[in-house]
């Protein structure tokens, strides 16, 4: 099958901007709140909302970490991983965490993702922002609350997403294994 | 390459360049974890590892048993001093034992050298050698490796000297095969009596003089004299060694370029090293201890990490 583009790059940029006046709609200047991707392709994601927030605000000290889940996950046994820098170079205890990744899918990530963070402090309350929502695939009881774009697939089927730093173009596309 | 070619860390001959560079790599990220101030992760916690040590340790016996921990790991001690192994249990009966009682892992030191082989032939657990005999000392050549790409930035085409007793050295042969592996330039450096006849066949520089080792080298990696594997004089007095083969503040000084100063302990003050030698800021002992954990850690998870 031919694979499906679910985000072109014109829709990838209204998509990120319209992510990011919602969560200005809650945090508003961002004082008390901290933005945190998971590695290794959350992170994309992060930097690209923390700079357009940066431009939307005006602010140069809006708090942007990376973190790394490898040693937390449950399926490291049955999987190859390769672990990825963690940089989180502010205090996270009693700030509002905006938790930034690319695909929601199964939740184990966010799980990892949830346990990880543990170690930086105790948050005031956690947020998921998510590109892609894969809804129908969810192993644990995990929702975003800012979500890109809502799509029904199934497991044989592979959700792409590609970034203009890495890839050369900001485009999502939908993979069918068959 | 995300996975190690091997299931037991048994030495650094059996691994390859890539196993190498991922178990360095990987270590990088527990150096991080190492440095928060919640230094646990849970991936190992449903893992039970023994320390069987058969031979006196501090460094690597409590480097061990803190990696294992800030792995979550189960961790259960065995030392043969206070064993049954005095009351004349082989090794196998000793270490079936431990198994039945459900252990996934199992960190062995032994003075017999091929001990740590010998038993991965015979159990069904992962063995990870730590230290046996003369012969390897695998995390310690890792860490070393670590440590020196840390400082220098990277390891090819550098230059390493391994200076003292290489003749009972498991740490100088474990070292010469990683730093090899990952192209460094390796000379071996210390009394013609100190030196195993099997040298020639390693492809490593020999040299008798320790200045001229000094000023070949980036790196000096000074060794400590085993006096306690030393069944007979391999030389007339400590004196007249550390006359000619420690290393002191004024030879140090005297070189064209700093070199970095290292040393797998424990150090034998005023013999191969003088104080202010080890406590200056070219030397990285410490930094070797601290990254002791950390490639430790990286060990235990990728071969936890393997089916």
């Amino acid at each position: 099958m031919k694979p499906k583009i679910i985000l072109d790059s014109k829709q990838f940029e209204i998509t990120v901007t319209r992510l990011c006046y919602q969560l200005i709609e809650v945090h508003n200047n961002f004082s008390d709140t901290v933005i945190i991707g998971l590695q290794p392709r959350g992170v994309y994601l992060a930097k690209r909302i923390h700079k357009k927030l940066s431009e939307i605000l005006n602010k140069k000290d809006i708090k942007c970490g990376s973190l790394d889940i490898t040693f937390y996950r449950d399926d490291f046994r049955t999987k190859e991983l390769i672990p990825n820098a963690t940089e989180i170079d502010f205090i996270i205890e009693n700030k509002k965490v905006v938790l930034v990744d690319d695909v929601l899918y199964t939740g184990r990530t966010i799980r990892a993702g949830l346990d990880a963070m543990l170690a930086f402090g105790r948050p005031y309350d956690v947020e998921l922002l998510v590109l892609i929502d894969r809804r129908l695939s969810r192993n644990v009881p995990i929702q975003a609350k800012y979500i890109g774009k809502i799509i029904d697939s199934i497991a044989s089927e592979n959700v792409k997403v590609e970034w203009k730093e890495s890839d050369g173009a900001d485009k999502v596309t939908l993979l069918s294994n068959d | 390459m995300t996975k190690l070619s091997t299931k037991h860390l048994l030495g650094i001959k059996e691994l390859t360049a890539d196993d190498i560079n991922l178990i360095l790599s990987t270590a990088e990220s527990f150096k991080e974890v190492i440095n928060r101030s919640i230094k646990k992760v849970p991936s190992l916690r449903d893992i039970t590892i023994a320390n069987l040590f058969f031979e006196n340790s501090t460094r690597t016996k409590l480097s061990f048993e803190l990696a294992e921990k800030r792995l979550s790991a189960d961790v259960i001690n065995f030392s043969s001093s206070s064993s049954s192994v005095k009351k004349g249990e082989t090794l196998i009966d000793t270490v079936n034992n431990i198994l039945a009682m459900k252990v996934d892992m199992v960190v062995m030191r032994h003075p017999n050298p091929g001990a740590a082989v010998f038993l991965s032939n015979h159990i069904d657990a992962k063995i990870i050698n730590a230290g046996d005999g003369a012969h390897e000392h695998p995390t310690q050549a890792l860490l070393d490796a670590f440590s020196i790409k840390e400082k220098l930035g990277s390891i090819k085409g550098k230059k390493v000297a391994i200076i003292g007793d290489i003749l009972h050295s498991r740490v100088a042969l474990s070292n010469i095969f990683c730093l090899q592996k990952l192209g460094a330039e390796v000379m071996v450096c210390g009394p013609t009596t100190l030196m195993p006849k099997y040298i020639s066949s390693l492809n490593v520089k020999v040299e008798h003089n320790l200045r001229k080792a000094l000023e070949w080298c980036d790196v000096a990696n000074m060794l400590r004299i085993q006096l306690e594997r030393q069944d007979i004089k391999y030389f007339p007095s400590l004196r007249e060694y550390t006359m000619l083969f420690g290393l002191n503040k004024e030879i140090l000084d005297s070189l064209s370029k700093k070199i970095v100063v290292m040393h797998p302990g424990p150090i034998n003050r005023g013999v191969e090293i003088t104080s202010d030698v080890a406590d200056s800021s070219q030397s990285i002992i410490l930094e070797q201890v601290e990254n002791g954990v950390a490639v430790r850690m990286a060990v235990l998870f990728l071969l936890a990490g393997r089916a």
